[in-house]
Protein backbone atom coordinates (compact mmCIF):
# COMPACT_ATOMS: atom_id res chain seq x y z
CA UNK A 1 0.00 0.00 0.00
CA UNK A 2 1.38 3.54 -0.61
CA UNK A 3 0.37 6.04 2.10
CA UNK A 4 2.62 9.29 2.32
CA UNK A 5 0.25 11.87 2.92
CA UNK A 6 -0.51 14.69 0.71
CA UNK A 7 -2.08 16.98 2.94
CA UNK A 8 -0.52 18.17 6.55
CA UNK A 9 -2.63 19.62 9.86
CA UNK A 10 -3.88 23.24 9.23
CA UNK A 11 -3.92 22.67 5.28
CA UNK A 12 -7.10 23.82 3.99
CA UNK A 13 -8.54 21.76 1.95
CA UNK A 14 -12.12 21.81 -0.69
CA UNK A 15 -14.21 18.90 -0.79
CA UNK A 16 -14.72 17.83 -4.45
CA UNK A 17 -17.68 18.94 -5.80
CA UNK A 18 -18.52 16.31 -8.39
CA UNK A 19 -21.10 13.80 -8.63
CA UNK A 20 -20.60 9.69 -8.80
CA UNK A 21 -21.29 6.37 -10.23
CA UNK A 22 -21.75 4.34 -8.01
CA UNK A 23 -20.85 3.62 -4.18
CA UNK A 24 -18.46 6.17 -2.40
CA UNK A 25 -17.85 7.60 1.29
CA UNK A 26 -18.14 11.45 1.02
CA UNK A 27 -21.85 13.15 1.65
CA UNK A 28 -23.02 15.07 -0.44
CA UNK A 29 -23.26 18.13 1.60
CA UNK A 30 -19.72 18.54 2.13
CA UNK A 31 -19.26 18.59 -1.55
CA UNK A 32 -17.56 21.96 -2.81
CA UNK A 33 -17.15 22.94 0.76
CA UNK A 34 -14.08 24.25 2.72
CA UNK A 35 -12.57 22.98 5.76
CA UNK A 36 -9.18 22.29 7.30
CA UNK A 37 -7.10 19.09 8.29
CA UNK A 38 -7.34 18.21 11.36
CA UNK A 39 -5.28 14.90 11.26
CA UNK A 40 -4.67 11.37 9.06
CA UNK A 41 -6.61 8.82 10.37
CA UNK A 42 -4.81 6.26 8.47
CA UNK A 43 -4.28 4.61 5.00
CA UNK A 44 -7.14 2.28 3.95
CA UNK A 45 -8.07 0.64 1.16
CA UNK A 46 -10.53 2.28 -1.52
CA UNK A 47 -14.41 1.53 -0.02
CA UNK A 48 -15.36 2.93 -3.68
CA UNK A 49 -13.39 -0.23 -5.76
CA UNK A 50 -14.17 -2.39 -2.41
CA UNK A 51 -17.41 -2.53 -3.22
CA UNK A 52 -17.04 -3.88 -6.25
CA UNK A 53 -14.73 -6.23 -5.16
CA UNK A 54 -12.19 -5.13 -5.97
CA UNK A 55 -8.51 -5.07 -4.22
CA UNK A 56 -9.13 -1.58 -3.53
CA UNK A 57 -5.63 -0.12 -4.62
CA UNK A 58 -4.34 2.31 -4.65
CA UNK A 59 -5.02 2.67 -0.82
CA UNK A 60 -6.18 6.28 0.18
CA UNK A 61 -5.15 8.05 3.17
CA UNK A 62 -8.31 9.05 5.37
CA UNK A 63 -8.06 12.28 7.32
CA UNK A 64 -10.12 14.57 9.84
CA UNK A 65 -11.87 17.56 8.17
CA UNK A 66 -13.00 20.33 10.26
CA UNK A 67 -16.03 22.11 8.83
CA UNK A 68 -17.75 25.66 10.03
CA UNK A 69 -21.25 25.04 10.68
CA UNK A 70 -22.06 28.44 9.01
CA UNK A 71 -20.29 27.61 6.06
CA UNK A 72 -22.17 24.53 5.33
CA UNK A 73 -25.84 25.52 6.10
CA UNK A 74 -26.71 28.88 4.91
CA UNK A 75 -29.11 29.25 7.60
CA UNK A 76 -27.06 27.68 10.77
CA UNK A 77 -28.84 29.08 13.74
CA UNK A 78 -26.40 27.68 16.05
CA UNK A 79 -23.35 29.14 18.16
CA UNK A 80 -21.50 31.05 15.33
CA UNK A 81 -18.04 28.82 16.08
CA UNK A 82 -19.93 25.10 15.72
CA UNK A 83 -17.94 22.83 14.47
CA UNK A 84 -18.70 19.48 12.05
CA UNK A 85 -15.97 17.04 11.85
CA UNK A 86 -15.93 14.69 8.79
CA UNK A 87 -13.53 11.59 7.87
CA UNK A 88 -13.14 11.97 3.71
CA UNK A 89 -10.41 10.32 1.74
CA UNK A 90 -7.51 12.08 -0.15
CA UNK A 91 -8.72 11.77 -3.21
CA UNK A 92 -11.95 13.81 -2.61
CA UNK A 93 -9.98 16.85 -1.08
CA UNK A 94 -8.02 19.71 -3.13
CA UNK A 95 -5.67 22.10 -1.62
CA UNK A 96 -6.47 25.82 -0.99
CA UNK A 97 -3.32 27.08 -1.95
CA UNK A 98 -1.75 30.21 0.17
CA UNK A 99 -4.07 29.10 3.04
CA UNK A 100 -3.34 27.63 6.40
CA UNK A 101 -5.99 28.15 9.89
CA UNK A 102 -3.73 26.76 12.94
CA UNK A 103 -4.94 26.22 16.48
CA UNK A 104 -6.25 23.19 17.90
CA UNK A 105 -9.79 24.60 17.85
CA UNK A 106 -8.79 25.90 14.22
CA UNK A 107 -11.99 25.41 11.46
CA UNK B 1 -18.81 -14.19 -11.30
CA UNK B 2 -21.69 -11.77 -12.19
CA UNK B 3 -20.04 -8.48 -12.26
CA UNK B 4 -21.87 -6.25 -9.76
CA UNK B 5 -22.64 -2.62 -11.83
CA UNK B 6 -21.81 0.53 -11.04
CA UNK B 7 -24.97 2.87 -10.88
CA UNK B 8 -26.25 5.37 -8.48
CA UNK B 9 -30.20 5.39 -7.80
CA UNK B 10 -30.54 9.82 -7.74
CA UNK B 11 -33.37 11.09 -4.81
CA UNK B 12 -35.69 12.56 -6.72
CA UNK B 13 -35.52 16.70 -6.55
CA UNK B 14 -32.71 16.45 -4.23
CA UNK B 15 -29.85 18.18 -6.59
CA UNK B 16 -28.72 14.70 -7.70
CA UNK B 17 -27.61 13.02 -4.67
CA UNK B 18 -27.85 9.35 -4.37
CA UNK B 19 -30.76 8.18 -2.47
CA UNK B 20 -29.15 6.85 0.67
CA UNK B 21 -27.11 10.20 1.08
CA UNK B 22 -29.90 12.20 3.14
CA UNK B 23 -27.84 14.66 5.34
CA UNK B 24 -29.36 17.78 5.87
CA UNK B 25 -32.30 17.09 3.94
CA UNK B 26 -35.75 17.48 6.04
CA UNK B 27 -37.35 14.31 7.58
CA UNK B 28 -38.67 15.38 10.37
CA UNK B 29 -37.77 14.64 13.92
CA UNK B 30 -35.61 11.85 14.47
CA UNK B 31 -37.50 8.95 16.93
CA UNK B 32 -34.65 8.95 19.38
CA UNK B 33 -36.13 6.35 21.19
CA UNK B 34 -34.21 2.70 21.98
CA UNK B 35 -35.57 -0.15 21.47
CA UNK B 36 -34.54 -3.88 21.98
CA UNK B 37 -33.49 -6.26 18.44
CA UNK B 38 -35.82 -8.54 17.97
CA UNK B 39 -34.38 -12.10 17.44
CA UNK B 40 -34.27 -12.02 13.45
CA UNK B 41 -32.34 -8.90 13.79
CA UNK B 42 -29.65 -9.96 16.16
CA UNK B 43 -29.19 -12.84 13.48
CA UNK B 44 -28.83 -10.89 10.54
CA UNK B 45 -26.23 -9.12 12.50
CA UNK B 46 -24.44 -11.93 13.60
CA UNK B 47 -24.84 -13.24 10.02
CA UNK B 48 -23.10 -9.86 8.65
CA UNK B 49 -20.36 -10.42 10.88
CA UNK B 50 -19.51 -13.97 10.18
CA UNK B 51 -19.79 -13.23 6.64
CA UNK B 52 -17.43 -10.38 6.36
CA UNK B 53 -15.14 -12.08 8.92
CA UNK B 54 -11.37 -12.89 8.13
CA UNK B 55 -12.67 -16.39 7.87
CA UNK B 56 -15.17 -16.08 5.32
CA UNK B 57 -14.70 -13.27 4.07
CA UNK B 58 -17.39 -13.54 1.51
CA UNK B 59 -17.75 -9.50 0.50
CA UNK B 60 -16.71 -6.15 2.20
CA UNK B 61 -19.35 -4.10 4.33
CA UNK B 62 -18.53 -2.01 1.57
CA UNK B 63 -20.29 -4.02 -0.44
CA UNK B 64 -23.20 -4.06 1.51
CA UNK B 65 -23.36 -0.24 1.64
CA UNK B 66 -23.21 -0.40 -2.44
CA UNK B 67 -26.42 -2.78 -2.36
CA UNK B 68 -28.26 -0.91 0.12
CA UNK B 69 -27.35 2.38 -2.08
CA UNK B 70 -28.81 0.73 -4.97
CA UNK B 71 -31.88 0.24 -3.62
CA UNK B 72 -34.68 2.31 -5.37
CA UNK B 73 -35.77 5.60 -3.04
CA UNK B 74 -39.35 3.99 -2.68
CA UNK B 75 -37.65 1.10 -1.47
CA UNK B 76 -35.05 2.42 0.07
CA UNK B 77 -37.14 4.81 2.38
CA UNK B 78 -39.81 1.99 3.07
CA UNK B 79 -37.47 -0.43 4.36
CA UNK B 80 -35.99 -0.93 7.62
CA UNK B 81 -32.43 -0.83 8.86
CA UNK B 82 -32.12 -4.80 9.11
CA UNK B 83 -34.45 -5.63 6.37
CA UNK B 84 -31.99 -3.25 4.42
CA UNK B 85 -29.07 -5.56 5.74
CA UNK B 86 -30.71 -9.46 4.85
CA UNK B 87 -31.81 -8.04 1.27
CA UNK B 88 -28.42 -6.99 0.68
CA UNK B 89 -27.04 -10.12 2.10
CA UNK B 90 -28.82 -12.34 0.31
CA UNK B 91 -28.00 -10.82 -3.05
CA UNK B 92 -24.44 -10.34 -2.09
CA UNK B 93 -24.15 -14.72 -1.59
CA UNK B 94 -25.83 -15.00 -4.88
CA UNK B 95 -23.57 -12.45 -6.57
CA UNK B 96 -20.58 -14.10 -4.89
CA UNK B 97 -21.41 -17.51 -6.56
CA UNK B 98 -21.93 -18.45 -2.52
CA UNK B 99 -25.47 -19.69 -2.85
CA UNK B 100 -27.98 -19.75 -6.09
CA UNK B 101 -31.18 -17.93 -5.96
CA UNK B 102 -32.76 -21.59 -6.35
CA UNK B 103 -30.81 -22.81 -3.43
CA UNK B 104 -31.73 -19.21 -1.34
CA UNK B 105 -35.86 -19.73 -2.72
CA UNK B 106 -35.76 -23.64 -2.52
CA UNK B 107 -34.63 -23.04 1.65
CA UNK B 108 -37.06 -20.25 1.89
CA UNK B 109 -39.62 -22.51 0.39
CA UNK B 110 -38.89 -25.34 3.19
CA UNK B 111 -38.43 -23.21 6.15
CA UNK B 112 -42.07 -21.71 4.90
CA UNK B 113 -43.54 -25.40 4.34
CA UNK B 114 -42.19 -26.27 8.30
CA UNK B 115 -43.28 -23.10 9.87
CA UNK B 116 -47.19 -23.83 8.19
CA UNK B 117 -46.81 -27.50 9.79
CA UNK B 118 -46.26 -25.83 13.19
CA UNK B 119 -48.86 -24.12 12.86
CA UNK B 120 -47.14 -20.71 13.05
CA UNK B 121 -47.64 -17.70 11.53
CA UNK B 122 -45.74 -16.64 8.32
CA UNK B 123 -45.05 -12.29 8.27
CA UNK B 124 -44.38 -10.34 5.05
CA UNK B 125 -44.03 -11.69 1.85
CA UNK B 126 -41.22 -12.40 -1.12
CA UNK B 127 -38.63 -9.64 -1.82
CA UNK B 128 -37.72 -9.57 -5.12
CA UNK B 129 -34.33 -9.81 -6.07
CA UNK B 130 -33.95 -6.26 -8.26
CA UNK B 131 -33.48 -4.39 -5.21
CA UNK B 132 -35.56 -1.50 -7.13
CA UNK B 133 -38.51 -3.19 -6.73
CA UNK B 134 -40.47 -3.25 -3.50
CA UNK B 135 -41.01 -6.30 -1.54
CA UNK B 136 -45.02 -8.25 -2.22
Amino acid sequence: MTGAAQFQPGDVVRVDDRLTLGHCRTPYFLRGKTGVIVSAQGVFRDPEKLAYHKPGLPAQVLYKVRFRQTDLWPDYRGRPHDQLEADIYEHWLVKVEGERRTGSHAA
Amino acid sequence: MTEPMRKTEIRQGAGGRAVHDVGGLDFGPIDRTEHDLALWEKRVDAMLVLLTGPKKGAFKIDALRRVIEDYGQQVYDKTAYYEKWIRAIRNLLVEQEILTRAEVEAKIAAVEQAMRAEGRELVGGTVPWDTTEAPI
